[in-house]
């Protein structure tokens, strides 16, 4: 009996398979090994500054070496700050009203949230500009712009991400439960706030974390709204953030503020890394209890 | 209005005794369907506020606008069609060079790739998708730029067999001193595949083994079974999962603007298909253009660059996301 494999036609076949199999691997391997040539230039340029004064120290007129993104910092976590203040309880609320309905305004509500979450960022900081601070420059010529205003555009960028993940989580809340709960007499609005939140928690906080890592990076929104700032600024004017520095600091022409935009694009990527591996632990947790 | 389904309302509703429980139960929809009706509204506002702002400039330059490609604060003429050009070519050149690579390694991550490396892989896509753009701009500038304008740019600008060559003696050709079409396409190209490479796998892990199963009981290779029954089951959801990406690089600002270079190309109608030319996306105008913009008509028409941004890009997600769900309603089926 001749062997199958022998076959002119089956080894053609195998040999095609053997190729296609490569090909996938290959482009796999390529677009791994871009990440790392990012990651790597990331890290052996950022190290540079990376050291303590670099983060309480102001930018230094006198001698910029010696500056720090302490404004930056700051600023960063203001502007956060007010995008989470207005992203979770929107966000959330309307999460928990597409897990409890399922009509017509649910299905419209979801799809537009859909549309929210795939309009370029740099039209939401257009929108902000447009309804608050243009109107108010109008009045006051090179006013309005704000830490708040800014976080109101990261704000609204959130709010599709949290309200997908409460949904979501929602959603994985077994069906028993809220039973249960109905069924003893207790109020929808009781079953929702102490039966069926807290065990979906941990997972909507991930989701929280995961879309505040998501928006910590974002820097088209903030060129309309926060403007930027070389000093330490109230929230209610001009402030700086990390994203925004580091597009300054990229652009400019010295050679020292070059090398910290590295040490700044550093500083944002770990704190972006480490909002995600924290969300990551947080729903192991959640998993294990 | 639409109502809210009865999770075993009726129950609910015979056992609670006090008037007062059913009123903070009102109470509660109320505020979870306000919520919901103000996402709506900003939704809207959105569009509607960026045709308000920017009725002076729609009033003032007419279809202009758009069939323009001449902007300039001193003659008062505001035409983007330089612009779009300049989004549609980036943004082409980013899908024709990551798409494939993006379908590859998602055929690789979900079907061929051993169990155990396919956790770290997925996490390293995952955080490869969570780099801001603008760092991508920032190794945009210093390590991508440098690279083209030496390996690529200058020899190709020197070789003299390139002008002989029908299509790339237009391709490769332009001012070549580093930022240009190409670094931006290149960069975006970088920055989608990862986003693409998540969206497929997730498609392709959605198809259902049984069929996978059937093709090896007939004998198929692995090759074949996922390029003749994989892959078609698959094809709308991958179309959808391109034109996110597509969407993505769209509308996609902060990179764009660091390695373009921010230049009309020096050409009678603003259009230049030579990759080395600089040139000007949506998006990377708008950035670039804000801080000079002065009050009145100029910055109209910014706001209107954002309207045409808008609605482009909400139409190709509309479109691209119906194909998804179109994708998983035919596997599901």
């Amino acid at each position: 009996m001749t062997s199958l494999a022998s076959t002119p036609v089956l080894f053609q076949r195998r040999v095609l398979n053997a190729l296609f199999q490569a090909l996938c691997g290959i482009c796999a391997i390529i677009a791994i090994a871009v990440l790392g040539y990012v990651l790597w230039f990331l890290f052996r340029q950022g190290i540079t500054y990376f050291k303590p004064s670099f983060f309480t120290r102001l930018p230094d007129n006198v001698n910029p070496a010696l500056g720090g993104i302490k404004h930056s910092i700051l600023g960063s976590v203001n502007i956060l700050g007010i995008a989470l203040s207005i992203s979770i309880p929107i966000g959330i609320l309307s999460g928990i009203y597409q897990a409890e309905s399922n009509g017509k305004l649910c299905q419209i509500v979801r799809f537009l949230t859909d549309v929210l979450n795939g309009i370029p960022s740099i039209v939401v900081g257009l929108f902000i500009y447009a309804i608050w601070i243009l109107p108010y420059a109008q009045k006051h010529p090179g006013q309005g712009y704000s830490g708040i205003a800014g976080g109101a555009a990261l704000g609204i960028m959130m709010i599709p991400l949290v309200m997908r993940t409460t949904d979501e989580m929602l959603h994985l809340v077994p069906q028993s439960l809220w039973d249960a709960s109905l069924a003893l007499g207790t109020p929808r609005w009781r079953t929702m706030l102490f039966v069926v939140l807290p065990s979906a928690r941990n997972g909507i906080v991930t989701g929280i974390m995961l879309a505040l890592a998501r928006v910590a990076g974002e820097t088209a929104p903030l060129l309309f709204t926060v403007l930027g700032n070389e000093f330490l600024g109230p929230i209610t004017g001009p402030v700086d953030a990390l994203p925004l520095r580091l597009y300054k600091y990229a652009t400019s022409s010295d050679p020292v503020q070059n090398a910290m935009a590295w040490s700044t694009a550093l500083t944002l990527i770990l704190i972006i890394l480490i909002l995600s591996i924290l969300a990551r632990f947080l729903t192991r947790a959640g998993k294990r209890s | 209005m639409p109502t809210l389904d009865d999770r075993s309302q009726s129950v609910s509703g015979s056992l609670t005794s006090g008037t007062n429980r059913k009123w903070i139960d009102s109470v509660y929809i109320g505020a979870i369907t306000t919520m919901s009706l103000a996402l709506m509204t900003l939704v809207l506002a959105i569009g509607c506020a960026l045709l308000w702002q920017s009725m002076p400039a729609i009033k003032a330059l007419g279809p202009g606008f758009v069939t323009g490609h001449e902007w300039d604060d001193a003659t008062g003429k505001y035409g983007s069609a330089a612009f779009l050009s300049g989004t549609l070519y980036s943004s082409g050149i980013a899908i024709l060079v990551s798409v494939p690579i993006s379908i590859c390694s998602a055929i690789f991550l979900a079907e061929l790739a051993p169990k155990w490396i396919r956790l770290p892989i997925t996490f390293l896509i995952e955080l490869l998708a969570a780099i801001p753009s603008v760092v991508y701009g920032l190794w945009g500038i210093f390590v991508l730029i440098p690279l083209l304008r030496d390996k690529i740019m200058t020899p190709a600008l020197a070789s003299s067999t390139i002008g002989k060559i029908p299509i790339l003696k237009s391709l490769l050709t332009g001012a070549g001193y580093g930022p240009s079409m190409l670094a931006a396409g290149l960069l975006l190209a970088i920055m989608i595949t990862p986003f693409i490479t998540a969206i497929c796998r997730d498609i392709l892990l959605a198809i259902p083994t049984m069929q996978r199963d059937a093709a090896a009981g007939l004998g198929t290779t692995q090759a074949e079974t996922i390029l003749k029954v994989v892959l078609p089951s698959a094809a709308p959801g991958l179309i959808g999962a391109v034109m996110l990406g597509f969407g993505r690089a769209f509308g996609e600002t902060m990179a764009v603007t660091m390695v373009i270079g921010n230049m009309t190309p020096n050409t009678p109608d603003g259009r230049s298909v030579a990759l080395f030319d600089p040139g000007y996306t949506i998006a990377s105008a708008m950035a670039n253009k804000f801080t000079e913009a002065t009050p009145g008509i100029a910055t109209a028409a910014l706001i209107e660059l954002g309207l045409v941004l808008f609605v482009t890009s909400m139409l190709i997600n509309f479109f691209a996301r119906s194909l998804v769900r179109l994708a998983a309603r035919r596997i599901a089926a």
